[in-house]
């Protein structure tokens, strides 16, 4: 009886704990956002008011949240096409040198972004396409194949190689193997892949900062600039139109994303 | 069809899975493949599909090279150990698969899934077509691998291991309904298994393999009689070895060379005091032990500091004893028996 109610006080006590953590910052992002005057040191806004929610649903902003959408959803389509076939070969053990190829789509991660990123820039720079959206999507691929190759070989190990050869025995050519048996079962995992790349090019900040500045702004620098120019305001509504795709997703991801995907994370 | 292997060797790294395979299938036979696990009887069954290549040999189908197809090409059908189901499509789709990838005009696909269907006996399961294979029970999913195989009409059926999944009962009534359906269709088949006791009671022809060779086949009653070598003569039945060898009146004497095995089916236990039947090979034992199997009595009987088995219609006391096999019922292999020793110890 004790026990159980010592349980209860200290499962009280943590989760209020981490309610406070998230909805802290979250509440002070909300009340910021609908803070029209603020002088320092009243402990609340002195006006509120819908007025930066609605410039941000016009011009510059409303720009960078659909220029966004629009580099991310042509970032996830590319980096679906290109590590679909690699990693199944990959998983099937079919890649001459597959865990090299695999190796290779880690190493940008491997080292510290920002340098990786600033070589880049000089490159695009020499290729024109520093500034341009072409220039953020290819930028966003770096980090996003990562996220794609990993989730999409272990989706493939996780058919198994058995239903396959049970459809070629029965004659089904490579091909037709392929889209029947091995895609229609690692579905999951595409959809799970493909909203990972979404969000890391929905988010991604320090590439697209580098490569797309000044002509391509995003949300994330859209934000950036904004609490530079000491535009908190700005700043927290931005934030949270952010963060909304990202929760929605994220628990699309829950369901999609099977344990023995990431576990299969990190195996060549 | 006929099936023709010859000299079919198979490394994998440097453990050969087959060590030179010579061997006729016969067509319109079941040929069960018995041997204990790594025998190479699985990497067989792959090659006969077409999915492992042989380093060395040739495969023949009705005469015909087939060695270098690959097996889309060749009209066989395997059933998987796992059955191999597809997850994501009903049964009806899985039986159809093959049919349609034949280009079959839609209503054939239909009559033939439904005969398939008809010939595993799950006919009379009111809508199984639409179900899918997770909603099934492990028998049933058996019998749908078993009806996509078949549906095809493919001209040899392999079958790996396909009751291992099962548990005793349904394996029994699975076992019996393939023996039936292999007759009715008379498609040449083989059937791999490590279950000597479901080989014997299944097969036409039996294939006992060890390391990676066909050590013996022939008929199961001629096989299980008169085994040719200790191995086979062990891994078949409840097999006791003596390290013996057999004296003038009969007697079993400790030998270093000796070697004699028998069943435990023919050993006849009698009073300690008791004269041996004329004829028959004997010795005195003493009962350690006596366990009820059902069918029978199984006693354990300590003779020569070996325990030995020895089934009976009724219990055994413990106690002395006299332990007696009919002469012609004993096989001696004491000429063999470094080969023997040997492969016990590999």
């Amino acid at each position: 009886m004790t026990r159980s109610l010592l349980g209860l006080a200290f499962r009280a006590t943590v989760g209020t704990l981490v309610l406070v953590a998230i909805l802290g910052p979250l509440t002070s992002l909300l009340i910021w956002s609908l803070a029209e005057r603020w002088h320092w040191p009243a402990p609340f806004p002195q006006q509120l008011g819908l007025k930066y929610w609605l410039r941000m649903l016009q011009g510059d902003p409303l720009r960078a949240l659909t220029r966004g959408v629009g580099i991310a959803s042509v970032t996830t389509v590319l980096a679906l096409l290109m590590s679909v076939p690699v990693s199944y070969l990959a998983a099937r053990r079919r890649l001459p040198a597959g865990p090299l190829v695999l190796a290779l789509f880690v190493l940008p991660q491997a080292f510290p972004q920002l340098p990786v990123f600033a070589s880049a820039t000089v490159l695009f720079y020499r290729w024109n396409l520093a500034g341009t959206i072409p220039g953020v999507v290819l930028i966003h691929l770096v980090g996003g194949l990562v996220y794609a190759v990993w989730t999409l070989t272990a989706a493939f190990r996780a058919v198994g190689p058995e239903l396959e050869e049970a459809a070629v025995n029965l004659g089904a050519s490579a091909t037709r193997t392929f889209f029947r048996i091995a895609l229609p079962l690692a579905l999951p995992g595409v959809a799970a892949s493909a909203i990972l790349v979404f969000l890391h090019s929905l988010d991604e900040f320090n590439g697209t900062l580098l490569v797309g500045a000044p002509y391509v702004t995003t949300l994330p620098v859209y934000m950036y600039t904004a609490s530079l120019g000491y535009e908190l305001q700005i700043a927290s509504v931005t934030a949270l139109i952010l963060m909304a795709p990202g929760v929605v997703l994220l628990l699309l991801l829950e369901r999609f994303l099977r344990a023995e995907y990431l576990a299969f994370f990190g195996h060549l | 069809m006929e099936v023709r292997v010859e000299g079919l060797v198979k490394r994998f790294g440097r453990v050969p899975a087959l060590a030179g395979v010579s061997h006729t299938f016969p067509a319109g036979a079941l040929t069960a493949v018995v041997g204990p696990s790594g025998c190479g009887k699985t990497t067989l069954l792959r090659v006969l599909a077409g999915f492992v290549r042989p380093d060395e040999g040739r495969v023949w189908m009705d005469g015909r090279d087939v060695t270098d197809l690959p097996p889309q090409a060749r009209s066989c059908a395997l059933v998987f150990q796992n059955y191999a189901l597809w997850p994501h499509m009903t049964v009806f789709e899985n039986v159809a698969f093959g049919l349609r990838l034949r280009r079959l005009p839609t209503r054939e696909v239909e009559q033939r899934v439904r005969e398939a269907l008809a010939l595993v006996e799950l006919d009379r399961v009111p809508g199984i077509e639409g179900r899918r294979p997770r909603e099934l029970s492990g028998g049933q999913q058996q019998r749908v691998a078993l009806a996509r195989a078949i549906a095809v009409r493919p001209r040899l059926l392999l079958l790996d291991e396909p009751l291992s999944n099962l548990d005793a009962k349904v394996r029994h009534r699975v076992r019996v309904e393939i023996r039936a359906l292999q007759r009715r269709t008379g498609i040449t088949t083989v059937y791999v298994t490590h279950d000597q006791e479901e080989a014997l009671s299944i097969a036409d022809v039996l294939v006992v393999m060890e390391g990676g060779r066909v050590v013996q086949w022939g008929r199961p009653e001629e096989v299980y009689a008169r085994p040719k070598d200790p191995f086979v003569a062990e891994f078949l039945g409840s097999t006791n070895v003596l390290e013996a060898s057999v004296g003038r009146d009969g007697a079993i004497q400790p030998s270093r060379d000796g070697r004699l095995l028998f069943r435990a089916e023919d050993v006849v236990l009698l009073p300690a005091d008791a004269t041996p039947p004329a004829g028959s090979v004997w010795a005195k034992g003493k009962v350690v032990d006596c366990l009820f199997l059902g069918a029978v009595y199984r006693a354990y009987v300590r003779v020569l500091d070996v325990v030995v088995m020895a089934d009976a219609r009724s219990p055994a006391s413990p106690g002395p004893v006299v332990l007696a096999v009919p002469a012609d019922r004993v096989m001696d292999f004491s000429h063999q028996n470094g080969e023997g020793a040997a492969k016990e110890t590999a």
